[in-house]
């Protein structure tokens, strides 16, 4: 199982423009990873995790998802990106839909699920994070935590093999952020293989098993939690973790 | 004194019975009534496809370099349509493009329905525009395709956004199908105008059309307002 890999990126390059933002990024994450992202603004986190499913279209390298290369022409990549949940900084749940049509609008759309079957399974996913309460709500009526333990829920509510998280607390309020990384925790333990770009450095360290420190669309350094934080061996690392701990 | 006043009310009343009853002049106000009201509600359904088609289409071509020519003509329509006078578009589809066209009917319902869609498609446009880029983006990731993400996640929002304005575009559209006589369509306008010819009554036929017209125009009001707080109840943006 240890070897099992999920993704298996390679050489990944992406420009915008005439600004080169990845710069040949290689890694392998496994089945039941949690591999945390670090670095500074502008380095480069947002545009990897959004080409993993390619939300951003790569300019070079490859990306395997169990076993299939995402970026040959004839790969169907709606089916793949129903595998691989992903959680933005901004929710982006869909404001005109109640809590539970969030939640059931892809499964049966694209899974075609029975609706009372949706509806179960999300209203026990809703009730995991505390939320089974606000499903006939809609989403404006949610705190700012809420709303991303919903996203969460809305991601998971399609079974994906891997959860894609893009700083997935940095736009609530201080007093919000634990909840959601309650819910991201219990995700991880369950075994759940997770890439997260976070600016927590305690998630980091207690949650995943791996930590990737990009620099300049590199990555710089990466190893164990340990490793990264309590022995980082470059000085960019080292003046990072200083600004950030 | 009120004799006078009841002898001038019962003269009234008799021009008004001379005016639209004695002649059977009230059903040719009907008539008009029934086709202006055809005329805008075929021509709105009309430019509503159209402005949505033509709003789908952009959000596709642009920034798409193998969809430069749909842009391209996507585009000049919307300019040409919207440079040109409606009552000129309407003489041109009846007079050179649909010869055969008896009441003009049909003509019109295409013209103002073409001239309508321009103005949707802009309309629409802005609506899609200002959904949030963060919509799409969360759609596509759950797995489903452009379109599906268009037609679940963005084009209901956008709708929402841009009520308001589809609002103003009915009630213009209502107002403008009042040229449609030039074309010989009986409409409302067309109608009233008749009877004034007719009865040499210049001032009630008159009045009372401007009456109906404000009648319409308080009623689709009233409906979109009830319409739009309908759609605000489902969550605001
Ligand atoms: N769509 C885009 N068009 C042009 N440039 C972009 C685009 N998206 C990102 N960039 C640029 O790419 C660089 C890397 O951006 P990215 O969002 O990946 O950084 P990040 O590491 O996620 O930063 P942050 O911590 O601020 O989120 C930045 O310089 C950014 O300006
Ligand atoms: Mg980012």
């Amino acid at each position: 199982m240890e070897s099992t890999n999920i993704i298996k990126v390679k050489d990944l390059c992406k420009n915008f423009d005439d600004q080169s933002v990845l710069r040949g990024i290689s890694v392998d994450i496994r089945k039941g990873d949690v591999l945390c992202i670090i670095g500074a603004s502008g380095s480069g986190k947002s545009t990897f995790l959004r080409c993993l499913n390619l939300l951003e279209k790569p300019d070079s390298g490859s990306i395997l998802f169990e076993n299939e290369d995402l970026m040959s022409k004839n790969v169907n990549l709606d089916l793949h990106r129903q595998r691989m949940g992903m959680v933005f900084q901004q929710f982006n749940l869909f404001p005109h839909l109640t809590i539970m049509k969030n939640l059931t609008l892809a499964p049966m759309m694209l899974k075609h699920v029975p609706r009372d079957e949706a509806e179960a399974k999300a209203l026990k996913l809703l009730e995991r994070v505390g939320l089974a309460d606000r499903a006939g709500d809609y989403p404006d009526q949610l705190s700012g935590g809420q709303k991303q333990r919903v996203a969460i829920v809305r991601a998971l509510c399609m079974e994906p093999d891997v959860m894609l998280f893009d700083e997935p607390t940095s736009a609530l309020d201080p007093e919000m952020v634990g909840e959601v990384l309650d819910v991201m925790k219990e995700l991880a333990h369950e075994g759940m293989t997770m890439v997260v770009v976070t600016h927590e450095m305690n998630f980091a360290r207690e949650v995943a098993n791996r930590v990737i420190f990009l620099d300049e669309g590199v990555i710089a350094e990466e190893g164990s939690p340990a490793e990264i934080f309590d022995a980082p061996r470059s000085e960019r690392l080292q003046s990072f973790l200083s600004k950030v701990l | 004194m009120l004799l006078f006043l009841k002898g001038n009310c019962m003269s009234w009343f008799e021009r008004l019975r001379e005016t639209f009853i004695v002649d059977g002049n009230y059903k040719l106000l009907f008539e008009g009534l029934g086709n202006t009201l055809l005329i805008t509600l075929a021509a709105l359904a009309i430019g509503v496809v159209i402005g949505a088609a033509i709003a789908v289409l952009k959000y596709y071509a642009e920034g798409n370099p193998k969809l430069r020519l749909v842009n391209w003509i996507c585009d000049t329509y919307t300019t040409v349509i919207r440079g040109i006078p409606v009552t000129v578009l309407l003489l041109i589809f009846y007079f050179v493009i649909i010869v055969s066209d008896n009441d003009g009917i049909v003509t019109a319902i295409i013209a103002f329905g073409i001239n309508s869609g321009a103005y949707m498609a802009e309309l629409i446009r802005s609506g899609i525009n200002a959904v949030d880029r963060g919509q799409m983006e969360a759609a596509r990731s759950l797995g489903m395709s452009k379109w599906q993400a268009m037609r679940t996640i963005i084009f209901p929002q956008a709708v929402k956004n841009i009520l308001p304005a589809i609002g103003n575009e009915c009630i213009a559209l209502l107002k403008e199908t009042s040229v449609a006589g030039y074309v010989t369509v009986v409409d409302l306008t067309r109608a009233a105008n008749l009877i004034r010819t007719n009865t040499g009554d210049a001032i009630n036929p008159l009045v009372l059309l401007a009456l109906i017209y404000l009648a319409l125009v308080i009623l689709m009001t009233k409906l979109l307002s009830i319409l739009e707080k309908r759609l605000q109840k489902s969550g605001k943006h």
